[in-house]
């Protein structure tokens, strides 16, 4: 079954007729060929597709296209302002954050939207006081929130230091 | 070598950096081929071993959006004499469950997908016989095991040194079948214009791919072209051939219009190789001074019935140590299984990790302390082939990562320090991987401006070649990076070996360096040194191995350090701190190359504590086939990592003096936590993964 809908997509709109199975993930990387947001396994398991729906991480590939109609996709392309890199994309540079590549739009699109939640004071598993207004995003913080996106080239101890460097640039690192 | 010394070794961004991380620089199926895509999703096997005695495909036919059902009773026939599992959909005969028996090409990946279950098959199956192990009566030695070694090794009397040995260590070491699982799932998109085959495709080097399709359709080399600029991790399933390749081509040819297939990652535990199981017994003997006598490694480990894949996994113990005896060996089972396949560091990985287990078990036993046990048994050339080494540095790398971690004073007992739940421990193991180059052919062109295109079929799969080439080419042509425009990854470039056996730069280096020696030479020579307003092309590329290789042993080398905790009450393990030194030769880029160390490191970490094929003896799947349930290491897993090296080029191993350095971070790593490990609770694990489970089993609370 056919629907239609608008896709709303780094700040464009995408007027398309989808087919009710196809996920946010396929019809971004299939129908627009938008393939900044990358499969890695299709199943929610390694975060490689992870966008900004409305400006919260999620996982592109468990989402349906036709529950998106309304809502604001960002991938890590689309974090690029008037062209210029986010402070996200120069700092994985920078600290050589990935090899391959190919978890990285995920890892970056998943940072973005820790970053806001720890501004949000959203707490973790390994934040000692829940009650806390402010998140201090340590190290041990910044792995744990950053654990849902996979790497097998295992460039974690890269990203971390990449993060930290971000999250104090916005003030939720001390 | 004097204009090598600007560019290489300075920390370089990715000059591909920018565009991964936006997610702009375009994989396999990413690629544009210039007309509407088709998909495939594939049918596959539920059973190991048998036959298909029905399949009806007309339910999926019947499907809107299908364009055909390729079966072994339609698909085209493939020529040639095509190995292992590439000869997909010639013939009913089952040999291995996930098999393709048959495959959809739909207008829509949602329509392949569901048509996939229309497809029904029946199957006269036969018992898998899928389990390994040392008393099987049907271990056979192969001719040679993998990349040209010598199946076994025997010098001296090894059985008599050990019964005459002051101390002895005698254990049984397993590992594991595991998955390479890279990110980027195996992807291939086929295009046909008349008889020539255009293939996008995901692999470890153009050149490898483009054989098996010359022969499996009958075609001239220049009929096909593989494009592959950038991958999205290999670490040893890209290298060679798999079914995708054959089918997505196959497919395209049929329908008339392009075809991609993306696996799935379910897909990727049966069509892409696996790394073997392995059953490793040693013996070590030693004098009580802690000097070996003996080193025995029996390496049982399994292939396929289609094909023979014999892992080098004794092959370190041949160079690692001295001693007067010595003997290893590899027997092979033929199993109903996939064809296993190379995996990041292929023998070293699971052969080190016996060995560096066993030399720590010898440490206990004789009261040594582990680094001191190993520093007195450095050999001082290679203890097997007798030649001296290129450079070995391996008890510096020793010295300085036991300075830098903090190993002094180190309490040689088990199970003394705790901090609340957490015991912990500390350990210490080797590392090392040989140094070799393989045949790579280069173009280099310059135009009157003074623009540099260097043209190889290299391969970067997240190595960092697109940058490190281009480096070793700036310093080459005493040029800025800027200057230098490189091109890899297509199979239309001169021909090169693939991103494997880390000998990628190596290879390409030493190629790029002797053509822009040769260009420069006939600058000066033909044109005055200046630049010919209408350019010049220039052809090279190096013959293969070095000419020092037969008169030398060649290897880098490296020493890890790591702290264990263990959960005294839950049995969990974490690796909060580590220490690598690594002798590799020349570090071409600072940056990458400490990716490279500490993502090797990294997923070393990852095979002691997590990975784990877990295979259905009776039903004969690998039942954790997803990244749910086959775990790999994340970022929480991985802790403070030190990485070092030390500065010392091997003027004999190729024109650049590297050593090669994709697979050496993973060599040890995994010995090393087993070892801490040890150390933090009195327990000693021979089989990985060292799961939480595995502590109370080893307390005999299971």
């Amino acid at each position: 079954m056919d629907t239609e809908i608008t896709l709303r997509v780094d700040g464009a709109a995408h007027p398309l007729t989808v087919d009710t199975r196809t996920t946010l993930l396929d019809a971004l990387r299939e129908r627009l060929r938008n393939t900044s947001p990358k499969k890695g396994c299709d199943h929610g398991q390694c975060g490689a597709c992870t966008v900004l729906l409305d400006g919260r991480r999620v996982n592109s590939c468990l989402v349906l296209a036709v529950t998106v109609d309304d809502a604001e996709v960002t991938t890590s392309n689309g974090l690029a302002a008037d062209g210029q890199p986010h402070r996200l994309h120069r700092s994985f540079v920078e600290h050589d954050a990935f090899q391959c590549g190919y978890c990285t739009p995920g890892q970056v699109c998943s940072a973005a939207g820790m970053l806001a939640e720890a501004q949000a004071g959203w707490p973790s598993h390994v934040t000692a006081d829940l009650d806390a207004e402010d998140v201090d995003l340590t190290d041990a913080e910044i792995r744990e929130r950053m654990s849902g996106n996979l790497c097998r080239c295992a460039a974690y101890a890269n990203i971390v230091p990449a993060v930290a460097a971000v999250a104090a640039v916005e003030g939720v690192r001390r | 070598m004097t204009t090598i010394d600007r560019l290489v070794g300075a920390g370089v961004d990715r000059i591909d950096g920018p565009a991964k991380v936006r997610g702009t620089a375009a994989y396999a199926y990413e690629q544009d081929p210039g007309e509407p895509i088709a998909h495939l999703a594939v049918v596959q096997s539920t059973v190991n071993r048998g036959r298909i005695t029905r399949l009806d495909p007309s339910r999926a036919e019947a499907m809107t959006g299908v364009l055909a059902v390729l079966t072994p009773a339609n698909a085209p026939r493939l020529a040639g004499d095509l190995a292992s599992d590439l000869p997909v959909l010639q013939s009913p005969e089952v040999h291995y469950q996930g098999q393709v028996v048959a495959a959809v090409v739909a207008e829509t990946s949602e329509i392949a997908k569901a048509a996939v279950g229309g497809v029904v098959v029946e199957y006269a199956a036969e018992v898998p016989d899928v389990v390994l192990s040392a008393d099987r009566d049907d271990l056979y030695a192969p001719e040679k095991v993998m990349a040209g070694f010598d199946t076994d090794s025997v010098i001296g009397d090894v059985d008599g040194a050990l019964a005459a040995a002051a101390v002895t260590v005698d254990a049984t070491y397993e590992t594991p079948a595991q998955h390479n699982n890279p990110i980027e799932m195996h992807a291939s998109m086929a295009r046909w214009d008349g008889d020539s085959l255009t293939l996008w495709d995901a692999n470890q080097g153009p050149h490898t791919i483009v054989s098996d399709l010359v022969k499996g359709f009958a075609l001239e080399p220049g009929q096909v072209r593989v494009i592959s600029p950038y991958v999205g991790g290999a670490f040893g399933s890209k290298a060679f051939t798999h079914p995708n390749q054959m089918l997505a081509a196959m497919a395209a040819r049929v329908v008339g219009r392009t075809v991609v297939f993306e696996l799935t990652r379910q897909q990727m535990f049966s069509l892409v190789g696996h790394r073997t199981p392995t059953i490793q017994r040693i013996r070590l003997g030693a004098d009580p001074e802690g000097r070996l006598t003996a080193i025995s490694h029996e390496v049982v480990e399994h292939t396929s019935k289609i094909s023979e894949f014999a892992e080098q996994t004794a092959t370190a113990t041949r160079v690692l140590y001295a001693a007067a005896n010595r003997r290893t060996t590899h027997r092979l089972a033929r199993l109903d299984v996939p064809p296993p396949t190379i995996m990041r560091a292929p023998g070293e990985t699971p052969g080190m990790f016996a060995l560096e287990s066993a030399m720590d078990e010898l440490a206990v036993a004789l009261g040594i302390d582990p680094v001191e046990l190993r520093i007195r048994n450095e050999p001082a050339e290679d203890p097997e082939r007798h030649v001296p080494w290129s450079s070995r540095h391996l008890v510096e790398c020793l010295r300085t990562g036991a300075e830098r971690f903090g190993w002094a004073g180190r309490d040689p007992r088990p199970r003394m320090r705790t901090e609340g739940r957490w015991l912990v421990g500390t350990g210490v193991a080797a590392a090392t991987y040989p140094t070799r180059r393989r045949k790579a052919d280069c173009r280099i062109s310059v135009d009157g401006r003074g623009r540099y295109v260097v043209e190889i079929d290299g391969s970067d799969i997240g190595t960092g070649a697109w940058t490190t080439l281009s480096q070793i080419a700036a310093d080459a042509l005493g040029v800025g990076l800027d200057a230098v425009e490189l091109r890899i990854g297509d199979s239309r470039l001169p021909r090169a070996g693939g991103a494997g056996g880390s000998t990628g730069l190596a290879s390409w280096g030493s190629a790029v360096v002797l053509t822009a020696r040769d260009l420069r030479r006939r600058l000066e020579e033909q044109y005055g040194g200046q630049l010919p307003a209408d350019g010049l092309v220039v052809d090279g590329g190096v013959g293969g191995e070095s000419p020092h290789a037969k008169t030398h042993s060649m290897h880098a080398f490296g020493a890890h350090f790591v702290e264990v905790r263990v959960d005294r009450d839950t049995g969990e393990v974490r690796v909060p701190r580590a220490t690598s030194v690594y002798d590799g030769g020349t570090i071409v880029n600072a940056k990458t190359a400490r990716s490279q160390f500490l993502g090797g490191f990294s997923m070393g970490i990852s095979m002691a504590l997590h990975e784990e094929s877990q295979i259905d003896a009776r039903l004969g799947h690998y039942v954790n086939h997803d990244l749910a349930e086959y775990h790999i290491a994340t970022n929480a897993d991985i802790g403070e990592l030190d990485i070092s090296w030390l500065d010392e080029p091997d003027e004999l191993a190729n024109e650049i003096g590297l050593k090669g350095i994709g697979e050496i971070g993973i060599t040890g790593a995994a010995a090393a936590v087993a070892n801490a490990y040890w150390h933090a609770t009195g327990l000693r694990i021979r089989d990985l993964p060292i799961t939480p489970g595995k502590y109370f089993r080893e307390l005999g609370l299971t």
